[in-house]
């Protein structure tokens, strides 16, 4: 039987299985196993699965699951049952994706005053968020949008308190302890460093997301001359 | 055959019953806000219950037809009128080529959907014909209708109520429809306030014994800023004692969220695929269609259930609508 795995409601048609308290690239790692194996299990009444930080989400139709007990109970027991599998050995970790960012000026309007507000010269700010490997913990907030977990806790900062009405696509930014990149213009209210030229989301790719939870993402500044040649370059090409 | 659009109406879009299996990658599965009048327009003129209806809102659209059509409406009553005359809800209507539909404001409700035989013939993306709007994709190019637009409908199959389409050819009128009609929500009848039942979530405990009373014992009203990603509710807010953590995870049509405000937020059709705020719990599926009907000012109250009781209410919706499904499957034929 799995340790550590809660699986409760999320209303009637959901629920979610946690697999820990805190966010760890282990616990993302484990997440991503997890829906990877629901997935392919095609269990009866399953809609979809939702990976995030430290729980899965299984969004499921209650009619096509009743039964002898409530439809809950039974898919409860289905996935105790096909998570408590020993894990196979060697399943390959997430893939890892270089994205180059042009940090800075036009490209990054925030990235003065956060290194003002942190005591960092800009180059060695750009050198504490471009160091480490990030995990993506989720999608969410809008299509192709990574909530990378690993940033250098001397770059934690709370979200502006006023948000842009308009952020550029391609905006590379931090909201909290978080990294996140804007696919779309939209609204937002993370601290801009930077852009990247790449196209992190397109309906007609399959997938159309660039990233998906348990990818290991590297961060690799560029200068303007190549963010300008390589705008709109499909990653996937 | 086509449907010009004469009049947007207020927010007019296409929608089917949601854009599933990519909310993985962010995107939110949108779809009717109302399934229950969704299902049963499009079973009334024969298509397949996930064919893309037009979602109406508060106030309707009008359109021209350019051929002989099959449609039906049922939701809330937009005061419908086809030709002038006035076009009945939850039945099939068979309308004349040339023919103009009209629908006002609406009374009672604040959505409808007016289904047409054959669907809508738009092109799915990423498997769905809803309209996601902040991402301006699916549906008709991922936009509300605007005057002007024609919008093509798929193949009819022109053999179903052979009686109507009799008649339709017979006579000089150009509307025939039966004089039965199928069931309306009769919960909209009364002034309120409207019990929305709720399963109890995550982080219900974590909310002091005070203000889980308030929750269930309080009238809340739906918020003037309420629309498609989520109704807010206004009344008494409710403050943990301290913060509750939460880590980011998914979220479902239906979560009842609060934000540091107290405020407590109720997520609905075009809601992002997660959130981080905590959570009271969810509004039973079965009451879902009717919360899609009230309109800012309404008020509200909420009831807990347990789990097992709100699937139960789910599977018996499901079966009063297989015997719906079976009853219009004969008249098809008459």
């Amino acid at each position: 039987m799995s340790d550590c795995l809660d699986i409760l409601p999320l209303g009637d048609r959901a629920l979610v299985i946690e697999v820990a308290q805190t966010v760890s690239e282990a616990a993302i790692d484990r997440v991503r196993g997890f829906a990877e194996r629901v997935m392919r299990a095609r269990l009866p009444g399953v809609r979809e699965v939702v990976p995030a930080f430290c729980s899965l989400t299984v969004h499921y139709d209650p009619v096509a699951l009743r039964g002898a007990g409530p439809p809950f109970d039974t898919l409860r027991a289905r996935l105790m049952t096909l998570l408590s599998e020993r894990n196979e050995a060697g399943r390959p970790p997430g893939k890892t994706v270089e994205i180059p960012v042009c940090y800075g000026g036009d490209y990054g309007e925030d990235l003065g005053e956060l290194a003002l507000a942190h005591e960092l010269a800009p180059a060695r700010l750009i050198e504490l968020h471009t160091a480490p490997t990030y995990f993506v913990g989720m999608l969410g907030f809008a299509p192709g949008f990574p909530y990378l977990a690993g940033l250098d806790e001397r770059l934690i900062t709370p979200r502006r308190a006023t948000p842009r009405s308009r952020v550029p696509a391609g905006s590379v930014a931090i909201g909290g302890e978080h990294t996140g990149i804007y696919p779309l213009e939209s609204p937002g209210g993370w601290h801009l460093l930077g852009r990247t030229p790449l196209t992190l989301f397109r309906v007609q790719r399959d997938p159309p997301s660039l990233l998906q939870a348990g990818d290991r993402v590297r961060l690799v500044p560029i200068a303007p001359e190549e963010f300008e040649r390589r705008l709109g370059e499909d990653a996937g090409a | 055959m086509a449907l010009k659009v004469l009049r947007a109406g207020i927010l007019s879009t296409l929608q089917d019953l949601g854009r599933w299996g990519c909310q993985r990658f962010g995107v939110p599965v949108s779809g009717v806000m109302d399934e229950v009048s969704h299902r049963l327009a499009n079973l009334l003129v024969g298509n397949d219950e996930n064919e893309a209806t037009v979602e109406m809102t508060l106030v309707g659209p009008g359109f021209a037809l350019t051929r002989d059509a099959l449609i039906a409406v049922c939701g809330a009553d937009f005061g419908s009128r086809v030709n002038g005359e006035r076009l009945p809800r939850a039945r099939p209507v068979l309308v004349r080529a040339g023919s103009t539909l009209d629908f006002g404001p609406c009374r009672r409700g604040c959505r409808a959907y007016l289904a047409v035989a054959g669907g809508f013939a738009v092109a799915p993306v990423l498997g769905s014909r809803s309209t996601y709007l902040r991402g301006a994709f699916g549906g008709w190019h991922g936009r509300a209708l605007k005057r002007g637009d024609l919008l093509p409908t798929g193949e009819a199959d022109a053999t179903l109520y052979p009686d109507l389409q009799r008649k339709l050819g017979e006579r000089r009128a150009s509307v025939v429809y039966p004089a039965w009609s199928v069931a309306e929500r009769v919960e909209l009848l009364a002034p309120g306030p409207y019990l929305i039942r709720f399963v109890p979530g995550r982080h219900w405990d974590a909310f002091p014994s005070q203000a889980r009373s308030r929750f269930v014992g309080s009238d809340y009203r739906i918020g003037s800023n309420s629309d498609r990603q989520g109704y807010r509710l206004s009344g008494p807010l409710l403050l943990p004692e301290t913060p509750i953590e939460v880590i980011s995870g998914g979220v479902t049509f239906g979560t009842i969220q609060v934000p540091p405000d107290g405020e407590p937020i109720v997520l609905m059709a075009n809601r992002q695929t997660t959130g981080g705020y905590p959570r009271l719990g969810e509004v039973a599926g079965v009451d879902l269609p009717l919360l899609a009907q009230l309109p800012p000012g309404a008020p509200v109250r909420f009831q807990p259930v347990e789990l097992a009781t709100a699937q139960a209410l789910l599977n018996e919706r499901e079966r009063d609508l297989a015997r719906t499904r079976e009853g219009i499957a004969v008249q098809l034929r008459r």
